[in-house]
C-alpha cells in the first residue's frame, strides 16, 4: 500500500487552551515569530491599506467623472493618485503576496516553519514601518503647521520631480524612507522565502516534486532580491541629493533624470512579475483542484516561470520608449518585451489544458481564477499593443497604460487573491467563506471591474493623458470617465460583500474540517488552523500530489512523474 | 518621407479586413475628426508619424484581435464543456499530466507572432526616428516649462509660446516641422495625437520629433508626462496654416514694436506698471526693458487666441482675471497674483490689450 510509506500527519486536536486577556493575546501576536501568524498579520496590514488606497481611489474617480469638476484642488489630486498607486503597490500587492506566501510556503512543503523565524517577524515590523511612515507624511511633510502634505511626485517619483528645488518640506523625504525601510523587509523576507524552499522541504520532496506554489514564490524571491536592490540604491541616491549637497538626480546642477528612470523601472517591470507570478501561483494550484485534473505540463510551467524571471529583468526600458531613446535600443525593448509574452502565453494554454477534460466545480475560488484568465489574456494583449514602441508613442502615459496596468493589477492579481482568499480562508480560520455572498462579491466586483477598466481604455486612445486632475470638455472623454467612475461604485459594493463575509464566517461560517476541497497538497493534511508546528509527525511525499496518492492508492502520482 | 505610411501595403489591407468588426468602434473614434473639431484621437491621422503609427495599430490590433478570439473561445468552450454535470458519477476525470506535442506547439506559434510583429515594429521606429531632415524643413525648438511651452523659431528669429505654428506639409513638397525639445524644470511630454506620438521634454537632455500635417487646422494635445501641480492645464494647440497664411504670421511675429508713442494714456500708463513691477522679471516684451525668461514671451500676446497655455481664451475679461488672481484659472500656477490696485489692473489690461 502506497499510503503506508507516506506519513502524513492526522492532526489530532489537542486540548482547548485556557483563554488568555486580550492583552496577552495582542502581546503574543506582537512577538510572534510563527510563520502563519506573521501571515496573517501581513494580510491583514495589506487589507488596512487596500481599503485606504480604494478610497483614495473613489476620491480620484469622483473629481474625474465629469469634466471641469472642483471635488478637490489640483494638489490634493495630486497627492490622492501618489499615494494611491504607493499604497497599493508597495503596501497591498508586496506585502499580501508575501503574507500568503509566508503562510503557505512552509505548509506546502512539510516544513515547521520558515528557515528564519526571527528575521520573518524582522521583515513584517519594517514593511508595517514603510506603511506608517508614508501615512505619517500627511502629517508630518510640511511640519504641523503647514497644511497637511503628502507625496505628490507620482510613484515613479521622476526626478527632478523630487528634488529640493520642485518638492519643498519633507513628503518626498517620507515617501524616500518608507519605500526604503519596507525594500528592507521585503529583501529579508525574499532570503527567507529562498532559504526556506530549498533548505526545508520534507523527505522526498525533490525540486521536481513541489507544489507549483512553492516554484513560483521560489523565483519571485529571486527576483525580489535583484528588482529591489537597486530602488534601494536609487532611493540612498535620492536622500544623497536631499540631504547631502548630491547631484545625482539634480538636473538644476548637471544631474541626469533619465538615470532616475533607468533605476525606477529596473526595479518597476520586474516587480509587475514579483507581483503577478504570486497570482500564478495560486491559479496554479486551484485550477487543477477544482478542475480535477493535475496540472497540465508541470515542467514547462516550471521553465516559463523561471524564463519570465530571467527576461522581465530586460524588459524595463519599454516604460521609457518616449524620452528618446536612439531606434535601435528602442527596437531591441520591443523584442525582449515581446519575448516575455511567449513564457506568459505558455502559463495560459497551460491552465487551459488543466480545464481540459476535467470536471470543473463552480465554487467561488474557481470563478475568480475565470474570471483572472480572461482578464489576463485581455491585459497581455494591450500589453502587446504597448510593447510596439511606435503604438506606445501614442498609448504611453494615456489612460490607456492606466486602463493596461490596471487590468493585470485588478483583473489579474486581484481576482487570483481573492481566489485564494475563498480557497484558503478555511485552512487559516477553520471556517467556510459563504458561498452566497462569494458569488455576490463575484459578480458585483466583475462588473464594477469592467465597467471601470474595460471603458478606461477609449480615452487613453482619444488622447487623454494620465494623471490630469481635470479634462477639458468637448474632447468625448466625458462619458466614458462618467461610465469608469460609476463602475467604482459596484466595486466598492463587492468589496463591502467581501469583507462582511470575512467576517462573518469567522463567526458563523460552516466549520471546514481538515480538507474542505479536497484538494491534494501537503497544507490540507493537517488540522484547520494548523497548530503551531504545523505536523505532528514531518511528512514524507514521494509525488507532486501526496494527497491524490493517499485517497488513490490503487492510481497514484508517483507511478508517472 | 511617404513610404513609412502603410496606406498602400497588403499588410495594412489584410489589417483592416481582419479588423471589419472593429470597424464600427474605429469609426466611433474618428468622428467628427474634421480639420477644425477638437478631437485628440490616435485614430484620426493628418501627419506621416501618426498616420504610419495607425497603420501599424491597426495591424497589431487585428493580431491580437485573432489571438482574443481564438483563446477566449477555448476558455469559454472548456469552461462550459467541461463543467462537473448534475449526474456526475463522483470519480475523478482521466488524469493527464501534459503534452510535449501541445508545449511545443504553443511556444512556436507565439515565437512566430513576436518575431513578425517585432519587425513590423522596428520598420516603423526606423521611419520615424531616423527620418532624414530635408534642408527647407521648419525648426522650431520648443522649451518645456512648468506650466506653459516656449516656441522659438531660429530661422525666424522670434521667440513665442504655447501656440504653435507650422506650415501645411504638402505630399509631393514635404516641408515638415523639426521639433527640438528641452525643458527649463521638469519632465514634459509633447502630444498631440493626430500628428505623432509623444515625446518627452527632459532637462539636460535634448530631444527630437517631426510633423508633416497634410491638412491645414487647429490640432490640440497636452502635456503627457506629469510635471506638478497643473500638468492637466499645459495644453497644447498646433496652427497648421496654408504656407501662404504661415509666412504671414511669421512676418508680423518678426515686426518689432517698439512705438511706444503710439499707446493711449491709459496703455501708457500700463506700461509703467509693467515696467516697474515684477512683471518683468519674468516676462519679456521686445521693444520695451521687459527682457524675462521665466514666463511666456508676450511681445505679440493678442495674436494668441488663449491665454494661461490654452486653458481659456484669451478675451479682455479673462486677461484682467488672469493678471488679477491666476489661480482662478490654474490654482498653483506658477505666475503669482500681483496685487495691484484696481486701477493699476485696469491699466495693465489696456496695455497688455495692444500687444498685437
Amino acid at each position: 500500500m502506497a499510503s503506508d510509506t507516506i506519513p502524513i500527519s492526522i492532526s489530532i486536536r489537542l486540548p482547548q487552551e485556557t483563554r488568555s486577556t486580550w492583552l496577552e493575546t495582542l502581546h503574543e501576536w506582537v512577538i510572534t515569530v510563527d510563520h502563519k501568524r506573521l501571515g496573517l498579520m501581513y494580510i491583514g496590514y495589506a487589507l488596512l491599506f487596500l481599503v485606504i488606497g480604494g478610497i483614495e481611489a473613489t476620491v480620484i474617480r469622483i473629481q474625474l467623472a465629469v469634466p471641469h469638476a472642483h471635488f478637490v484642488s489640483p494638489q490634493v489630486f495630486n497627492r490622492m493618485f501618489t499615494m494611491h498607486g504607493t499604497t497599493m503597490i508597495f503596501f497591498v500587492a508586496m506585502p499580501i503576496l508575501f503574507g500568503f506566501a509566508n503562510y503557505l510556503v512552509p505548509l506546502m512543503i512539510g516544513a515547521r516553519d520558515m528557515a528564519f523565524p526571527r528575521l520573518n517577524a524582522w521583515s513584517f515590523w519594517m514593511t508595517a514601518m514603510g506603511g506608517v511612515l508614508l501615512y505619517y507624511s500627511f502629517i508630518g511633510g510640511d511640519g504641523l503647521y503647514g497644511a497637511g502634505s503628502a507625496p505628490d511626485t507620482g510613484w515613479w517619483a521622476y526626478a527632478p520631480l523630487t528634488s529640493t528645488a520642485f518638492s519643498k518640506g519633507h513628503s518626498t523625504d517620507y515617501w524616500t524612507i518608507a519605500i526604503l525601510v519596507s525594500g528592507f523587509g521585503s529583501i529579508g523576507t525574499a532570503i527567507n522565502i529562498l532559504a526556506t524552499i530549498i533548505c526545508m522541504r520534507c523527505r522526498g520532496m525533490t525540486l521536481g516534486k513541489m507544489p507549483l506554489l512553492a516554484w513560483l514564490n521560489l523565483v519571485m524571491s529571486g527576483m525580489v532580491l535583484f528588482a529591489v536592490s537597486p530602488l534601494t540604491a536609487a532611493q540612498i541616491m535620492l536622500m544623497v541629493d536631499r540631504y547631502l549637497g548630491g547631484h545625482f538626480f539634480d538636473t538644476q546642477a548637471g544631474g541626469s533624470a533619465t538615470i532616475w528612470m533607468h533605476f525606477f523601472w529596473i526595479f518597476g517591470h520586474p516587480e509587475v512579475y514579483i507581483l503577478i507570478i504570486p497570482a500564478f501561483a495560486f491559479v496554479s494550484e486551484i485550477v487543477p483542484v477544482f478542475s480535477r485534473k493535475a496540472i497540465f505540463g508541470y515542467p514547462v510551467m516550471v521553465a516559463a516561470t523561471v524564463g519570465i524571471g530571467f527576461v522581465s529583468m530586460s524588459v524595463w526600458a519599454h516604460h521609457m520608449f518616449t524620452i528618446g531613446m536612439p531606434s535601435y535600443s528602442n527596437a531591441f525593448f520591443v523584442l525582449t518585451t515581446m519575448a516575455v509574452g511567449v513564457p506568459t502565453g505558455i502559463k495560459i494554454f497551460n491552465w487551459l489544458g488543466t480545464m481540459w477534460g476535467g470536471k470543473i466545480r463552480y465554487a467561488t475560488p474557481m470563478m475568480f481564477c475565470l474570471g483572472f484568465l480572461f482578464q489576463f489574456l485581455l491585459a497581455g494583449l494591450t500589453g502587446i499593443m504597448l510593447g510596439v514602441a511606435p503604438f506606445d508613442w501614442q498609448l504611453g502615459n494615456s489612460y490607456f497604460v492606466v486602463a493596461h496596468f490596471h487590468y493585470v493589477i485588478v483583473g489579474g492579481i486581484l481576482f487570483a487573491l481573492f481566489a485564494a482568499f475563498y480557497y484558503w480562508y478555511p485552512k487559516m480560520t477553520g471556517r467556510m467563506l459563504d458561498e452566497t455572498l462569494g458569488k455576490w462579491h463575484f459578480w458585483l466586483f466583475l462588473i464594477g471591474f469592467h465597467l471601470t477598466f474595460d471603458f478606461m481604455h477609449i480615452p487613453g486612445i482619444l488622447g487623454m493623458p494620465r494623471r490630469i486632475y481635470t479634462y477639458e470638455p468637448g474632447r468625448g472623454w466625458g462619458i466614458w470617465n462618467l461610465i469608469v467612475s460609476i463602475g467604482v461604485l459596484f466595486q466598492i459594493a463587492g468589496v463591502l460583500f467581501f469583507v462582511f463575509n470575512m467576517i462573518r464566517s469567522y463567526f458563523k461560517g460552516k466549520v471546514a474540517g481538515n480538507d474542505p476541497w479536497d484538494a491534494w497538497t501537503l497544507e490540507w493534511a493537517t488540522s484547520s488552523p494548523p497548530p503551531a508546528y504545523n505536523f505532528l509527525v514531518a511528512p514524507e511525499v514521494r509525488s507532486r500530489r501526496p494527497l491524490w496518492d493517499l485517497k488513490h492508492p490503487e492510481d497514484p502520482d508517483w507511478k508517472y512523474e | 518621407m511617404r513610404f513609412l505610411a502603410f496606406n498602400n501595403s497588403n499588410l495594412r489591407r489584410a489589417a483592416q479586413v481582419f479588423i471589419a468588426g472593429l470597424t464600427p468602434l474605429i469609426d466611433a473614434f474618428a468622428q467628427s475628426a474634421g480639420p477644425f473639431s477638437r478631437s485628440t484621437s490616435i485614430f484620426s491621422p493628418v501627419s506621416t508619424p501618426a498616420d504610419s503609427i495607425f497603420g501599424l495599430s491597426l495591424f497589431v490590433l487585428a493580431v491580437t484581435a485573432v489571438i482574443f478570439v481564438v483563446v477566449a473561445s477555448l476558455l469559454l468552450y472548456s469552461s462550459v464543456k467541461f463543467r462537473k454535470k448534475a449526474d456526475d458519477d463522483g470519480r475523478e476525470p482521466p488524469q493527464i499530466y501534459g503534452s510535449n506535442q501541445l508545449e511545443l506547439a504553443w511556444t512556436v506559434i507565439p515565437v512566430l507572432i513576436v518575431v513578425v510583429l517585432f519587425l513590423s515594429a522596428a520598420r516603423i521606429i526606423h521611419g520615424v526616428q531616423d527620418a532624414a531632415q530635408p534642408p527647407d524643413a521648419i525648426r522650431v525648438t520648443v522649451v518645456g516649462h512648468q506650466f506653459w511651452w516656449e516656441y522659438r523659431y531660429p530661422q525666424y528669429g522670434f521667440v513665442t509660446a504655447n501656440e504653435l505654428h507650422v506650415p501645411v506639409s504638402d505630399p509631393k513638397y514635404p516641408t515638415p516641422t523639426f521639433l527640438t525639445l528641452l525643458s527649463a524644470d521638469t519632465d514634459h511630454s509633447f502630444w498631440v495625437p493626430r500628428l505623432a506620438g509623444k515625446t518627452d521634454l527632459i532637462p539636460n537632455h535634448s530631444n527630437s520629433m517631426w510633423i508633416d500635417p497634410h491638412e491645414a487646422g487647429v490640432y490640440l494635445g497636452q502635456c503627457a508626462q506629469y510635471c506638478g501641480t497643473q500638468h492637466a492645464k499645459m495644453l497644447l494647440r498646433v496652427y497648421v496654416e496654408p504656407r501662404v497664411d504661415f509666412d504671414r504670421w511669421v512676418q508680423a511675429q518678426q515686426k518689432q514694436v517698439s512705438a511706444n508713442d503710439s499707446l493711449d494714456a491709459e496703455a501708457a500708463e500700463g506700461l509703467r506698471v509693467f515696467e516697474s513691477t515684477a512683471c518683468m522679471n519674468c516676462h519679456a516684451v521686445a521693444g520695451t526693458g521687459a527682457k524675462g525668461r521665466f514666463g511666456p514671451d508676450l511681445t505679440h500676446l493678442m495674436s494668441r487666441d488663449t491665454i494661461a497655455s490654452g486653458a481659456v481664451p484669451n478675451t479682455p475679461a479673462n486677461l484682467r482675471l488672469w493678471v488679477e488672481n491666476p489661480d482662478a484659472f490654474k490654482p498653483g500656477s506658477l505666475m503669482p497674483a500681483m496685487n495691484l490696485t484696481k486701477q493699476q489692473f485696469d491699466e495693465l489690461t489696456a496695455y497688455l490689450l495692444t500687444l498685437h
